[in-house]
């Protein structure tokens, strides 16, 4: 490690002194639930999440221990129905869709721009009320029987024929999107008007530049979906054509509304992890992050391009030929950028001082399975191939590893890096290295397997199966029982380090980012007097 | 047969081995990409670790020759891939005009299959070894998708439309069928038995069965039963498209446009007759939309198709 870089201080002398920290606020419940600090909101979030995240967990650990076997035994095929669905929309919508933005980005990004909080701060703490509201509406919807048509909800199965708590799913969903929508909003307001002085675009980190364009897909995406739920409820409850070819409609149409959506939303999950990976790695490289503006043009090409390439989920949907050719071409396109940015992280480790700390592990581990994730894509991008592995148990595999491998090992990787500013506390390095460790061995061991799976042909949402898969879905099953344990692990150690955890000082690991600059943890406003900033990110010297 | 697992499904049709060579082709280059960006992580993770002394002078922040050559490249290497995956995909959906069609509907959960001679199945289907098969799908209730592992074809079954994929079988056996689109609670027991036969088997496995008319004849019984002859015969004094060859000929319709004629074609002048009106036509048809299902609507097609092609055919 180098010495702290005293020229790197920005803020004036005296300014550093800690003021009074945003956690010595209060421990009363109103104090949190009334809140309009960004960083106690962000908190909130990461409750919530984070209780989400393990209901859902809960319904993937059901189905992996139902397919060990061939037969459905453990489970009657209506509730392993409801099990995806419950698992789908939960891990999308109520955890993995939040998950950076909510917690890491309203956490961090005021502080990376010297603000001292987000624009609207009522109407972050009301972004957290919709969501708990939506969630609170899908849990109701589970627990009074749960909904059987997948996360996609295609038509007119949805609108149709399924008979269990579709419209009540799709009201939580519509409310859960307009706390995106709002959340977007206010990240996209507060980088254009927060700014401290001297932070041009071209001096953001790229954790900013990364949830700015995640938020401008929020806001241009979710309406789509906000209309598209309405619609299918419309059709359902009132039977009035719109999907349903016997009512007239068209059950395409729903496809290409759901994934003009839907298809974006991945890159809402998968932005924001590639922003925390671009803060973590040259940190732990003491090297800038190589190529600071492709990052940020791949970042904008990506947020781009992403609108453009949903039809490729519909390969097989009976769509036009030419239309799948057009869709196609884009995908391959979208994996350019996605490319630059894999080569740019590895070149930041070209003459680094690299150290391995947990954070660096997660953020390593991003970097290799979002690289085998998107390439995977490409296997789905060309079309032929496509008409065989659509729907079969390798685009599970490929999503998970963009999803889980990319975006949960990212998330976690920046709590372990932010951990210290967020709570004030030092946590276990050797028990946050052995996680990172677990959970990338245990991932891989859930989904690799399930590559394989998906070419010899085994569809997705199949409740039971012919035994030739068994010994790959026994090894899927197998990891799955090895990343819970990994998953649980930063649950233990990190709660412990709340209360027996070393006082963490303003910068354990001699970042530069402006977020350092502050005590850990921050104090109510952040900055006692904002910042003047003076050079871009990044700016480590490995001698 | 039960073996522990495979990774390659067998493979049963011509373009299986081609797809096979396409996703190898895939395989060796994302695993070259994917194997360069780990050996280069874990060497410059070794070499450049804290407590190494190696050199780390001329540090680049950037590198532009460098930035665009690794844009440029995969680029140019997406492309080829893309246009081999294109190529493929058009062939599946333009298939040999000589194709025997087979008709497929799907509904919640069973596959039944009508071959043009009138023989049916449900669960299983028979095709003939070696000749280019052309199916039409269409479901009775919600999206299905017909999918054989074997074959490396896969078309979704969409209620309202009817889709197509055509391919050759080319070795004889029995293969799974499974459904891919998820369709309700028996999803995963919509499965079924692919059987390809020698063509002079399949030709003894058509004849034998239940005796019943041809699709086409059935056909012809169900146009007369509809009213569909009383305006579309030849000498009929209702002034009304004639239907002889209709199929893969040109129409030119009232609002300008001009299609070719295909299943889906007559499917929607049938259900929704005002939407493709024929130019110099009234818009004076009735919507059968509810009235004849879609296995009869089938055969109606094929009674069409077949009145074009075989004089001997009874003609109203």
């Amino acid at each position: 490690m180098t010495r702290p870089q005293s020229d790197l201080s920005l803020i004036e002398e005296g300014d550093t002194r800690p003021g009074r920290s945003y956690l010595s606020e209060g421990w009363t419940l109103g104090s949190w639930l009334g809140t309009r600090d960004h960083k106690r909101i962000a908190l909130l979030y990461a409750a919530s999440i984070t209780l989400f995240f393990f209901l859902g967990g809960i319904a993937a650990a059901l189905i992996r221990i139902e397919l060990a076997t061939p037969q459905g035994d453990l489970v009657s095929a209506d509730t392993y129905n409801k099990l995806f669905t419950a698992h789908g929309v939960i891990m999308v919508w109520l955890f993995l869709i939040p998950s950076i933005p909510s917690v890491l980005g309203n956490f961090l990004m005021p502080m990376m721009i010297g603000a001292r909080d987000l624009a609207f701060p009522r109407l972050n703490l009301a972004s957290w009320y919709l969501y708990m509201l939506g969630g609170a509406i899908v849990l109701w919807a589970l627990l009074a029987g749960g909904v059987d048509t997948g996360w996609t909800f295609y038509t007119p199965f949805s609108t149709m024929f399924s008979n269990s708590h579709v419209v009540l799913a799709l009201v939580g969903v519509l409310v859960v999107g307009f706390s995106s929508i709002l959340t977007g909003l206010n990240f996209i307001v507060t980088v254009h008007t927060m700014r401290a002085p001297g932070m041009g675009w071209f001096r953001l980190p790229l954790f900013v530049w990364a949830n700015y364009a995640t938020s401008l897909i929020l806001v241009l995406a979710t309406p789509v979906l906000a209309m598209t739920l309405v619609l299918v409820a419309v059709e359902r409850l009132f039977q009035v054509g719109i999907f349903d070819p016997a009512l007239g409609g068209d059950p395409l149409l729903f496809q290409h509304l759901f994934w003009f959506y839907s298809h974006p939303a991945v890159y809402i999950m998968v932005l924001p992890a590639m922003g925390v990976a671009s803060e973590i790695i040259p940190c732990f490289a003491r090297r800038p992050v190589f190529g600071y503006r492709f990052m940020a043009y791949a970042i904008l090409a990506i947020g781009v391009i992403g609108f453009l390439v949903w039809g490729h989920h519909m390969f097989v949907s009976g769509q036009s030929v030419y239309a799948g050719m057009v869709f196609s071409l884009l995908s391959f396109m979208v994996a350019v950028p996605s490319a630059i940015k894999v080569f740019n992280w590895t070149a930041t480790l070209y003459k680094g001082r690299i150290s391995f700390s947990a954070p660096m592990l997660y953020a390593l581990g991003f970097v290799g399975l979002f690289t085998i994730g998107g390439l995977t894509g490409l296997f789905l991008a060309a079309l032929a191939l496509d008409v065989h592995l659509s729907d079969t148990y390798f685009v599970v595999a490929h999503f998970h590893y963009i999803m889980v491998g990319g975006s949960v090992m990212a998330y976690l990787g920046g709590i372990h890096f932010w951990w210290p500013k967020i709570t004030g506390r030092m946590y276990s390095e050797a028990w946050g290295r052995l996680a990172a460790v677990v959970i990338f061995a245990g991932f891989n061991l859930t989904f690799f397997p399930q590559y394989l799976l998906g070419y010899a042909g085994m569809p997705r949402r199949y409740h039971s199966y012919p035994e030739e898969f068994q010994l790959l879905h026994v090894l899927s099953s197998a990891g799955a029982v090895t990343l819970a344990i990994g998953y649980l692990m930063p649950l233990g150690y990190l709660a412990w380090s709340l209360r027996y955890g070393r006082p963490a000082p303003p910068n354990p690991w001699q970042a530069t980012g402006l977020e350092w600059q502050a005590a850990s943890p921050p104090p109510v406003h952040n900055f006692a007097q904002l910042p003047v900033v003076a050079r871009g990110p990044y700016a480590y010297h490995t001698d | 047969m039960t073996v522990p697992f495979h990774v390659l499904p067998a493979d049963g049709a011509a373009s299986a081995t081609r797809l096979d060579s396409l996703a190898l082709c895939l395989l060796l280059l994302t695993g070259a990409v994917a194997l360069g960006v780990l050996v280069m992580m874990i060497v410059f993770c070794v070499r450049y670790r804290a407590r190494s002394k190696a050199d780390r002078s001329h540090v680049p922040s950037r590198d532009l020759p460098v930035e665009i050559a690794w844009t440029a490249i995969p680029m140019l290497l997406f492309l080829g891939l893309y246009a081999w995956g294109a190529i493929d995909y058009a062939a599946l959906y333009r298939p040999d005009p000589a194709a025997t069609p087979v008709f497929v509907v799907a509904k919640q959960w069973m596959w039944k299959a009508e071959h043009r001679n009138g023989r049916r199945e449900v669960g299983q289907l028979h095709l003939p070894l070696g000749r280019p098969v052309r199916l039409v799908l269409t479901s009775q209730d919600v999206i299905h998708s017909f999918f054989v592992p074997a074959f490396r074809i896969k078309q979704d079954a969409v209620p309202g439309r009817y889709t197509s994929i055509g391919f050759t079988p080319s070795k004889a056996g029995e293969y799974e069928l499974f459904c891919a689109e998820y369709c309700g609670t028996e999803h995963a027991m919509m499965t079924g038995r692919i059987v390809v036969l020698p063509p002079a088997e399949y030709g003894r496995w058509l004849a034998e069965g239940p005796r019943q008319p041809g699709m086409a004849a059935r056909g012809f019984a169900l146009f007369r039963q509809y009213g569909c002859s009383g305006c579309h015969a030849a000498g009929s004094s209702v002034h009304a498209p004639d239907l002889t060859n209709l199929l893969g000929r040109r129409v030119h319709l009232q609002d300008g446009r001009e299609i070719t004629a295909d299943e889906a074609y007559v499917r929607d002048s049938i259900y929704l007759p005002r939407k493709d009106v024929v130019a110099g036509y009234e818009p004076i048809m009735p919507s059968f939309a509810g009235q004849i299902g879609e296995e009869d609507l089938l055969a109606i097609i094929e009674y069409i198709r077949e009145s074009g092609h075989d004089p001997s055919t009874e003609r109203p």
